[in-house]
Order: C-alpha cells, then structure tokens, then sequence
C-alpha cells in the first residue's frame, strides 16, 4: 500500500516521525492510528491518555522505571556477536539478546512501565490478553512487583500450544482465562479483555502487549520498547565498532520491532527489515503477513492494515507462532511502510523451524518461534549481501515453545557437525 | 423531511398514542438468511423503528449472544450489501424507519459515499456505529448527512455531564442511552442510579431518548420507559429467534403484559 500517500507527504512524515513529533494530537501516525472504542470507555482512555502525558516526560516515573529496568528485569541486555552464524551466512550478525531479560521475552519492559503507570493512575486490578503467553508471564510478574491483581485472557488454541507459560502465569499468581470465541487466538483475547474493561472501566488497567490497540497504546508501548533499540545503538558502536547496515525485528502487533527500529529510524544508512509470519502460504488465512498483504482498515480501535476480504471482514491468519498470529499491526509499522522507511517481508514456518534449529546448534541460543522468522530472513538477506554487519532482534526465547517443538523433531543440524 | 426525521415522528407516534417506543435489535441474516425477509416484516409490524444489525467478525462491545448471531450470519455469507439487497425487496412492506448498527470497518469496506445513497435508497434511516466515538467520527457523518441519513450518538453511565451534553447536541435520529455500564447481554444489573441518569439524559437531548442494553421483559420497558421514550431490546429478542419461537408475540407481550 505504498501509494497511500504521495511522495512530498511521505517524506514529511518521515522528517516528523525522525523528529518524534508522531504520532500527533489525535493519536495518528499520519493517515494511521486514532482511537476507535465503545463510548463506555471514552473516559477511561481519556484517563489513561492524561496519565501517559503526565508519566512519561515525569522524572519521578522514568526513575522507578529505569531503576526496575536495571535492577529486577537485567538490563542493559546482552550484545552478542554470533560467530558462528556470521561464518555460515558469510554476513557478520550481532544479537541483541532481549531473551535474557527477565521472563524471557522484551515483553518486560513494556509490561513494567506500564505496571507502574497503572499503579499511579489508581487502578484496583489490572487485565491482559496474550498470544505466545510471553506477555501474559510478563505481566503476571510485573504486577507481581508492584502488588496488583492480575487477570490475563488467552485464547484456547494458545493455552494449548505454550502450556508452560500457562503454568508460569499461574505461580505467579495470575489468574487465567480460556477464550473460547471468535478465532480462540490473540484477536479473541484482545476482544474478550476489551470487553471486560468495558464492564468495570473504573477500577480496571488495560495493559496492552503489542504496539497495537487505540491511542495511546501505540505511542505507550513504543515508548516503553525504545530502550532495546537505545541500547543495541550504543552497543554496536562500543563492541562492533559501527552501526549495523541492517537491523532485523520479527512483526507480531510489532511491539519489539518499533523498539529496536524506533532509535535508529533517523539513522538513514540502516535498513530496516521487519519480519511477519508467511504461515503455510500466501493464501487469505494461511500467515499472517498483515503489511505484506494486508490493506487499510479497522481492527481493535485503530485505522491500521489488516487481513480482512472485501466487505471488511476481518479474516483468520495461521502461524506456527502464536505472538505472530495477529490479523492486525501496530500503526507506526503501516506509517514506516508507506513512506518507505522500513520494508517488511515474511518467513514461513518451515523456515522459522530450520531457522531456530540453526541458531540451537551454532550458537547455543533456543530462541522464541516468532524470532526464528527474523532469523530466517536475515538469512536469505545474507545470500546477497556478503561482508555486511547485520543486527538482529533476538526477542525471546524458546522454552515456551517446546509443546510445538516436540512434533518437529531435529532433522537439519546436528550439534556435533554444522 | 429529511430521512432521519423520520424516526423522531415514529417515536413521537408512540408517546402520543400513550405507549413507550419499541426499538427491536435482530441481526440480519440470522438465523438464516431464508428467513430474514419474514422476520424483519413481522418484527416491524410491532416495532416504532426496527435496529438491523450487520454482523462483524470482531464484535467487541458485544456480548456472547450477538457474539453467536453475527458469527452465524457471517456464516451464512451476510455482507453489507446482502442486507441493502434484502432491504429493497421488503421496502414495499416495511413501514417504519430501519437503523442499521454496525462496526465502522465493513462501513469504511463499503466505501462512505455509496453507503449513504444506498442507506437511503433501502430505507435506512440512521446508523449506530459502536465502535466510533464522535472523534472520529465526522467523515462518515458528513456523508450520512449529505443524505439525510443521521449518525446516532450513544451515551453511558460512565460519560461525563460535558460530554454527554456535547453528545447529545451531536447525535441524529435518536439518544441512544446505554442502561448499564457493560457489553450488550452481559449480566450487569442496572446501577440504582439508572431513573437518574435517564432523567438527566432525557432533559438535556433535544431529540427523543431510546435506552438499550439489558431490556429483556415487560417489567424493565414499564421501568425504563418512565423515563426515556423509547427502549431498544436486542439480546432478549435474538434469543428467541435463536430458539425458533415468533418474534411478534415477544415484542407484543413487552408492551402488552405491563
Ligand atoms: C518472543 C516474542 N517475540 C515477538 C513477539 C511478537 O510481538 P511483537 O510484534 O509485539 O513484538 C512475541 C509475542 O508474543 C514474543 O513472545
């Protein structure tokens, strides 16, 4: 959908998005973006929007919550140079290592930040939805820390396919609901957690995982992600001595691509190539390749691309990742792809399986399904690009996986030869 | 007279003849599409303005019933312009005005301009767009309006008097008053606030007040109708199409029974 916007607007755009001024007043990313919700929860987001605008710039919030970055999630994360991936793939490619953030996933930083935000606008409980359960455990934890109740939707098809995350939700004292509507996938979560905020918009914190949803969810979460890009910017330059010539970031709603890309945006000799499920084709409900097939539309309170046929319908997507199993995505992602900045591409399943095998047995590293597909396409990248310096955005890791990785048995690599 | 007009002299009607407005909800196509031609006529012979909805694939502000009418109408392969088709074949025997209620995407899927000409052309009076507050919402009014076709406002427990005033100055057709704050058919009792909040949503709408949401026998239309003119009853009447029994009896015996 690039022709969305003409060449002078495009460039303008960009110019303002290098300059953080998106999204604007109203909660647009040019044409994306915006805030279409129930009239019930008008106030509520009209709270939560002040809330943002007071905490974010506020010194007193940025220091609870880079000191809980610090000090209880592990940050900075690790830079890691992948030796042995760069002799293979004849590239040289550095991880940054968001699986060692505490809970396993970037999913932390965005539930913390917002945890504490919670805490501060007064909120009695606070709900979730999750799709892999990544940010389901992160929330369980951060509300945890901060000492609110937690209540996270999951649709049934996920809580069959990442069970010990289920588990993990629960220790940490969670309480999990089975959605067993609409696709029993994340949109079904999302949905299901809408329409329970619906119920109580008072007492009840929404903590949105992806950067996806209504204003100013979007803006919210990229805020809190940033710090990944932050820091990978500085690393590469203190331990690869430059910046990457392109950065790689799996795309569910796009939550840890927006923040490793979002810092480096300005950076115009980056690449950027974000990474979305391509499933088992390219059918309509086959992946979930929402930039890549996608077209404009809304879905879950805002104007973004989506999977959806031709009366608007919005259409059931496949991938062997459950956090990349999303008809939608984030409205900065629609924005940098219609002007141009980022370009998005797809991964199957099969490659995102041989893809993470790859990275088991050359690196001793069991990363999360949805990075396995930036994995794979940094990959295919390398073929053409020899000698040039890759960043990847290692965004979780695969323990949660194992319930699907059992019926893939190893095949590709063994750990002793490669 | 404008197309929108129309539903206020439909519910004036009701007031002057001594009775509460009746506003049914069915969702088009369900629960089948054979069928829907026949509901619709016999469900408008006992509604003042009948609420037709357009099935979604993500309907958020709902609840599990309307969840499972538009899940099996999309089934059953409803599309927008499905329910104009149906709506020009029983035009000539359906005499009150037709609202559609519908999420905005399949509305923006149809393209805004062709939707206000074919609203106007099948009858539709009015839209109810769930999804869309008034901030976001002035395209799609202003090609409504260019028809005649209003852009009904809904209001709930949770809005703020400013807001609700603005709302009301703002909303074409009707006042939609939502009775509990919640999703359609949820389980919420209305607050004992609610003759107070309805009184107070009643004498700031300069248009006629219909309240909706929860309204599923003729004990809540006597209560509620105290204080709005007309009520909205949705849920409760998809029920009983969804148990095969006839939607004219229900309706009668809400306004009868009392
Ligand atoms: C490890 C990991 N990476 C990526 C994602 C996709 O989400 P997003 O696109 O918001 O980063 C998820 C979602 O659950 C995840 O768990």
């Amino acid at each position: 959908m690039k022709s969305i916007l003409a060449a002078s607007d495009a460039a303008a755009l960009l110019a303002s998005s290098i300059r953080g001024e998106l999204p604007d007043e109203r909660g647009r990313f040019g044409p994306f973006g915006g805030r279409y919700i129930p009239e019930t929860l008008v106030p509520a987001f009209e709270r939560l929007e002040a809330g943002v605008r007071r905490y974010l710039p506020d010194a007193g919030f940025q220091q609870a919550f880079r000191r809980e970055l610090r000090e209880w999630v592990g940050r900075p994360t690790a830079l890691t140079f992948a030796a042995r991936l760069s002799e293979s793939w004849g590239t040289e490619v550095w991880l940054k290592r968001e699986d060692l953030a505490h809970t396993g996933a970037h999913k932390i930083n965005n539930a913390i930040g917002q945890a504490l935000l919670a805490k501060r606008l007064g909120a009695k409980r606070v709900i979730a939805e999750t799709g892999a359960g990544q940010h389901g455990v992160a929330s369980a934890a951060a509300c945890a820390r901060v000492g609110l109740p937690c209540r996270v939707f999951m649709g049934a098809v996920d809580i069959a396919r990442q069970a010990p995350n289920v588990d993990r939700m629960h220790r940490l004292g969670a309480e999990v609901v089975s959605v067993e509507t609409g696709d029993k996938t994340l949109r079904a979560a999302i949905d299901e957690a809408m329409r329970e905020w619906v119920s109580d918009p008072n007492d009840i914190y929404y903590l949105l995982g992806s950067a996806v949803g209504p204003h100013p969810y979007p803006w919210l979460v990229r805020e809190l992600q940033s710090v990944i890009g932050a820091e990978a910017r500085q690393q590469m330059l203190d331990q690869a001595g430059g910046l990457p010539d392109v950065a790689f970031a799996c795309v569910g709603g796009g939550s840890n691509a927006i923040g490793l890309f979002y810092p480096l945006l300005g950076d115009a000799a980056i690449e950027l190539i974000g990474v979305e499920a391509g499933g088992t084709g390219s059918g309509l409900g086959q992946n979930a390749a929402t930039l890549a097939t996608g077209t404009p539309g809304v879905l879950q309170g805002c104007y973004s691309m989506i999977l959806q046929n031709d009366d608007g319908q919005v259409q059931e997507t496949h991938s062997i990742s459950a956090g990349l199993d999303y008809s939608g995505v984030g409205p900065e992602h629609a924005l940098l792809q219609a002007v141009g900045r980022v370009s998005y591409v797809s991964a199957d399943d099969e490659e995102a399986l041989a893809a993470l095998e790859e990275v088991c047995a050359l690196e001793g590293i069991l990363t999360a399904l949805e990075t396995a597909h930036a994995y794979a396409a940094a990959k295919r990248w390398s073929k053409d690009h020899p000698g040039k310096r890759i960043l990847i955005g290692n965004s979780g890791r695969g323990d949660k996986d194992m319930p699907t990785l059992t019926q893939h048995p190893v095949r590709i690599f063994s750990h002793a030869s490669a | 007279m404008q197309a929108h007009e129309k539903i206020g002299v439909a519910i004036n009607g009701a007031r002057d003849a001594g009775r509460t407005a009746l506003v049914p909800y069915i969702t088009a196509g369900y629960p089948d599409t054979a069928t829907f031609a026949d509901t619709l006529e016999a469900v408008s012979a006992v509604g003042d303005v009948v609420e037709i909805g357009v099935p979604f694939s993500d309907p958020m502000a709902d609840g599990l019933t309307i969840q499972r009418s538009s899940h099996t109408a999309l089934k059953n392969g409803v599309s927008l312009k499905w329910i104009f088709d149906q709506l020009d074949l029983t035009k000539p025997r359906v005499e009150v005005p037709l609202v559609l209620m519908s999420y905005v995407n399949p509305l923006l899927a149809f393209g805004y301009d062709e939707l206000a000409s074919r609203a106007l052309a099948s009858g539709v009076c009015a839209f109810i767009v769930p999804d869309l507050p008034l901030e976001e919402s002035d395209a799609l009014r202003t090609a409504l309006e260019a028809k005649g076709v209003g852009l009904i406002q809904m209001v709930t427990p949770a809005t703020p008097d400013d807001r609700l005033a603005r709302l009301a100055q703002a909303s074409c057709g009707f006042l939609y008053a939502v009775t509990v704050t919640g999703i359609t058919g949820g389980g919420a009792e209305p607050s004992d606030d609610l003759p107070f909040y309805l009184d107070k949503v009643t004498a700031i709408s300069p248009l006629p007040v219909c309240a909706g949401f929860g309204i599923r026998k003729a004990a809540d239309v006597a209560s509620v109708g105290e204080h709005v003119a007309g009520v909205i009853v949705g849920s409760a009447l998809v029920e009983v199409l969804e148990r095969g029994e006839d939607p004219a009896a229900f309706l009668r015996g809400l306004i009868h029974a009392a």
